[in-house]
């Protein structure tokens, strides 16, 4: 769970100087992964540093959607540091190209 | 009349789901694989939400038919790492500090900077990826439509005045901005941008707490965020409590790699290719669009349409806005209404009588500069700058 936010912020009353706290609470996840071989990789993986809906709204008309999700996976490990293992990185490409290549 | 006909771009399909409780409203963004659900976060209205962790929330089309200014609570989100918003945001122990090659290192609570000089700017905030949903062929990244902008009347002080205090350096080259929001892995690059010394001390580029006559919200940085008037929105950076003048160009993820354009007058490239080179990404290049009128809206045959919309660049101003409604053949120019500053968005209006069918309006925008809109939307590899003119098309009947 996430840790409540109390932050103050002006009352939008005219003439008001007034603050009242305001909660940060965020509204649920709620995008999930399609059922798929190596879904529980690919959860361990790609869930830790972004929800999943950075996955499932691409564009599934890629020509070549293999070489998309292998640019992809490449970028979160070599770019973003994902501590992707080498013997998961196939698993993973697998389940995306089959899963949201077209 | 054509008010009545006024409605949002998306179409909001309200789900039940088998125990009664409402489950989320979606709307579908028109291109490929383009539902989104409508999620209402702190301080926000029902918003597209693009991604969740962190959130990424999109302003539907409909909200810039408003009002000149986008008010807050529908005001787009963007972030790039998973700790964010951040969550220790208390305005009362904030403070911002300022380091590097300066005379005098400074740390500053926000009562500090609310007791120098304050200024106030409009101006658009635009995301470089908005309408990348549109690229064809498509591209990976943030799949959104254009409501990943908005217009606001920033609150602060001038940076200008802020690094005064502090005294830059003869040799200092950039100026690199952090804010509070982090990775959640220790490999990840932490989120900073540079600008350089002679940009930053302008005298526009702002630090802002207030937005619209309020405090910044919490998604858009509250307690304090960087103002790059005319300039894309990665610049802005949110959060922001460290500043540091540097004796070299800052060279990270996020300016050496990501967030480049072809280096090039069009900042483009033919589709389907990759850039030779590429220079970091600057300032807006200009675009309308037609707020009151979605696409593919009936409209009453036999009266005057009213068109109305809103058009911006990256701080020339706008010096026409024109009409087509025969396919870009000819154009006539809309009426410009109040100027509330060059980075400002500028509304315009125009009539127009349709014979009976489907009809296409375009609208066109050229910039004091002399920059006009292409009227297709060029290509990038990345999606960024998009800003070819756009169509509407109504139903005349």
């Amino acid at each position: 769970m996430r840790v409540q936010l109390i932050v103050l912020a002006a009352l939008a009353l005219p003439g008001s100087s007034l603050a009242t706290p305001v909660a940060y609470t965020p509204p649920a996840e709620t995008a999930k992964l399609a059922p798929g071989p190596d879904i529980e990789i690919v959860r361990a993986n790609c869930s830790a540093c972004h929800s999943v809906d950075y996955i499932i709204t691409q564009p599934r008309v890629f020509k070549e959607p293999r070489a998309f999700w292998t640019a992809e996976v490449a970028k979160m490990k070599k770019a973003y540091g994902a501590p992707i293992k080498d013997e998961n990185v196939p698993k993973i490409i697998d389940y995306l190209t089959a899963t949201y290549g077209r | 009349m054509a008010d009545v006909l006024r409605r949002t771009l998306i179409e909001a399909a309200l789900t039940f789901g088998m125990s009664g409780m409402a489950k989320a409203a979606t709307v579908t963004l028109p291109f490929e694989n383009g539902e989104r659900p409508l999620v209402a976060y702190p301080q926000k209205r029902p918003l597209i939400r693009l991604t969740a962790r962190p959130p990424q929330l999109e302003t539907p089309f409909g909200v810039y038919d408003e009002g000149v200014l986008t008010p807050n609570d529908a005001f787009f989100v963007r972030y790039h790492l998973a700790n964010a918003p951040p969550q220790e945001l208390d305005a009362a122990t904030f403070t911002l500090s300022i380091k590097g090659r300066v005379d005098r290192p400074l740390v500053l609570s926000l009562a500090d900077l609310k007791a120098m000089p304050t200024v106030d700017l409009v101006a658009v905030n635009q995301c470089s990826g908005n309408g990348r949903g549109f690229s064809e062929p498509r591209v990976g990244g943030g799949q959104a439509a254009n409501g990943l902008m908005g217009n606001a009347r920033w609150r602060g002080v001038t940076l200008k005045a802020v690094l005064a205090r502090a005294g830059v350096q003869k040799d200092a080259v950039q100026i690199r901005f952090d804010g509070m929001d982090g990775p959640v892995m220790a490999g990840t690059p932490d989120f900073a941008k540079a600008l350089d010394v002679d940009h930053a001390l302008d005298g526009e580029v702002m630090l802002a707490w207030g937005m619209n006559g309020a405090d910044l919200p919490i998604l858009n940085g509250f307690p304090l965020r960087l103002i790059v008037p005319g300039w894309y929105g990665t610049y802005w950076v949110k959060h922001v409590n460290e500043i540091t003048v540097l004796d070299k160009p800052l060279d990270n993820f996020w300016m050496s790699t990501a967030y480049r354009v072809p280096d090039n007058a069009c900042a483009c490239v033919p589709p389907g290719t990759s850039a030779q080179t590429t220079r970091p990404i600057g300032k807006y290049n200009v675009r309308s669009f037609i707020t009151n009128l979605a696409d593919g809206v009936v409209v009453e045959a036999g009266r005057n349409l009213n068109v109305r919309g809103i058009a911006f660049d990256g701080g020339s101003g706008i010096a026409e806005v024109q009409i087509s409604t025969d396919g870009g053949v000819s154009w006539s120019n809309a009426a410009l209404g109040h100027d509330l500053g060059k980075y400002s968005f500028r509304p315009w209006n125009a009539s127009v009588r349709l014979p009976k069918g489907r009809r296409a309006i375009k609208v066109r925008a050229v910039a004091r500069s002399g920059e006009a809109q292409p009227l297709e939307s060029l290509w990038n590899p990345a999606g960024y700058m998009r800003n070819g003119v756009e169509t509407v098309t109504v139903e005349v009947a």
